[in-house]
């Protein structure tokens, strides 16, 4: 009976002379180490020539399980090429599952790093330029 | 003679305010220590925002609870209600009267004793004293018309009665091999062998009976947060919720002060001035406090009571038949 209890007090003991067992993150200042696979928000992608790479089909919108993406298509007149008039997600039902990335025939959409989605209500859904901007942050283009 | 009757007068206060401050100073430290030390042992940080490392921890909590509400429940009994934190603190820090902290010291020719007074009974006064404590938190049971703190404050009744005839009981032994009731008699006794070495089972039942008696954990049924809310204080609030925190802390001192007293031989040690050799000793005894608390889960409350009667009480009876049989023998 009294060993156990001896026992207990060595080990929280050990735990107090031990600062490399504190598992506490300070989170603002200390950053989480994330996964090279994680799946935060689905940014809008840039293309080479600086421009979005959705070209509107719309599949991201039809495999999305929890249907926050709405796409409204356009023509650009001038190259004949599809792009998104409307590109909306709503955050706040988006249950980053990554199908929109999958079944993404031009990579236009890619769930990266970004979690920290906390906002307004009335500021959950993102509109085109907003998801855009993350991506052009990143400074990378596809 | 009116001369020396002032400065006798002059000499205790300045000894008195001393001890409270030393004493108050400990109680704030002893929030963020406590905090960072349990927060270590769990693999925590604790406070880490208020000042480096948390240290201005305890000033913001001091601040925080100076402005909030003071509420008095509308049923309660109004002068039990404010009187009772009161009645648990003010024993706690009188019982530092007999403590002895340090040997005789020549100051401006005047030979002062560390120790507030040294009464011939300061056994018996502690235990008087002591045993006030326990009215504080009764009454804040039954003044604050809740039955979370009435259950609170019978539970810490029926504790402190069971383990306080251990408490008392443990430290006989130590006064049979003094043969004296004053702590500074028992403190000259320890010159070369402390009493922990004579008297280990002394020691290890006034241990456990010292946690029960000032409700830590893992005897800390009376204020049990998964059953009682918060026990007798649940209804306590701004200042009076930390007169009670405070007399917490402050009874962890005394018990500790007392057990360096008794058995880990009080100032008594070498090379270092005795006043720190008791701080030193003091310090230890509290880190096991803490340390206890971060390890152990709260006891049951039949497991408690089986641990008072059952085992510890007929423990402290043959400690003490053991100790007089030795002594006899021994002549």
């Amino acid at each position: 009976m009294i060993l156990p209890l001896l026992k207990g007090l060595i080990l929280t003991l050990k735990r107090f002379f031990n600062p490399y067992a504190v598992v506490t993150m300070r989170y603002p200042e200390e950053r989480p180490k994330l996964a090279s696979r994680f799946r935060g928000l689905p940014e809008l992608q840039i293309g080479k020539d600086g421009r979005e790479r959705c070209i509107a089909c719309g599949l991201c919108a039809r495999v999305c399980p929890s249907q926050c993406i709405y796409v409204e298509g356009a023509t650009d007149e001038a190259t004949q090429r599809r792009y998104p008039k409307i590109y909306e997600l709503d955050a706040f039902r988006c249950i980053f599952c990554g199908f929109c990335e999958e079944a993404c025939p031009v990579r236009a959409v890619m769930l990266r790093d970004t979690f920290e989605l906390s906002t307004d209500h009335s500021k959950a859904i993102f509109d085109k330029a907003q998801l855009m901007d993350y991506s052009r942050k990143r400074n990378i283009t596809i | 003679m009116d001369k020396e009757f002032f400065i006798y007068v002059l000499i205790s206060c300045i000894k008195i305010l001393i001890v409270f401050g030393v004493i108050q100073f400990m109680i704030i430290s002893m929030i963020w220590i406590e905090r960072k030390v349990m927060a270590h042992m769990q693999v925590r940080l604790g406070p880490m925002r208020v000042g480096p490392h948390g240290l201005l921890q305890p000033i913001a909590d001091g601040i925080k609870l100076l402005f909030k509400e003071d509420i008095i429940p509308e049923r309660a009994d109004k002068l039990l209600f404010v009187l009772a934190p009161a009645m648990s603190l003010v024993p706690a820090l009188i019982t530092f009267a007999v403590i002895p902290f340090g040997d005789k010291v020549q100051i401006f020719g005047y030979s002062v004793d560390l120790v507030i007074t040294d009464i011939n009974i300061g056994f018996l006064y502690i235990f008087a004293v002591g045993s006030l404590g326990i009215y504080g938190i009764v009454m804040a049971g039954w003044a604050s018309n809740n039955k979370y703190s009435l259950l609170g404050g019978i539970r810490a009744s029926a504790q402190m009665i069971s383990y306080e005839l251990t408490l008392g009981i443990s430290l006989i032994g130590v006064i049979m091999l003094t043969g004296s009731l004053s702590l500074v008699d028992i403190v000259n006794a320890q010159a070369k062998l402390w009493n922990i070495v004579l008297q280990p089972v002394g020691f290890f039942i006034y241990a456990i009976s010292a946690l029960a008696e000032v409700n830590r954990t893992p005897f800390d049924l009376p204020e049990a947060e998964s059953e009682l809310v918060a026990g007798y204080h649940t209804e306590y609030s701004s200042m009076k919720f930390a007169m009670f925190f405070m007399a917490e802390y402050a009874n962890m001192i005394t018990v500790s002060a007392i057990a360096v007293t008794f058995f880990l031989g009080g100032w008594q040690g070498p090379f270092l001035p005795p006043v720190a050799w008791f701080m030193i000793k003091l310090s230890c005894c509290l880190f096991c406090f803490i340390w206890l608390r971060s390890t152990y889960p709260r006891l049951r409350y039949d497991q408690l009571m089986h641990l008072g009667w059952k085992f510890l009480l007929p423990l402290s009876l043959l400690n003490i038949l053991i100790t007089g049989l030795v002594m006899v023998l021994k002549g």
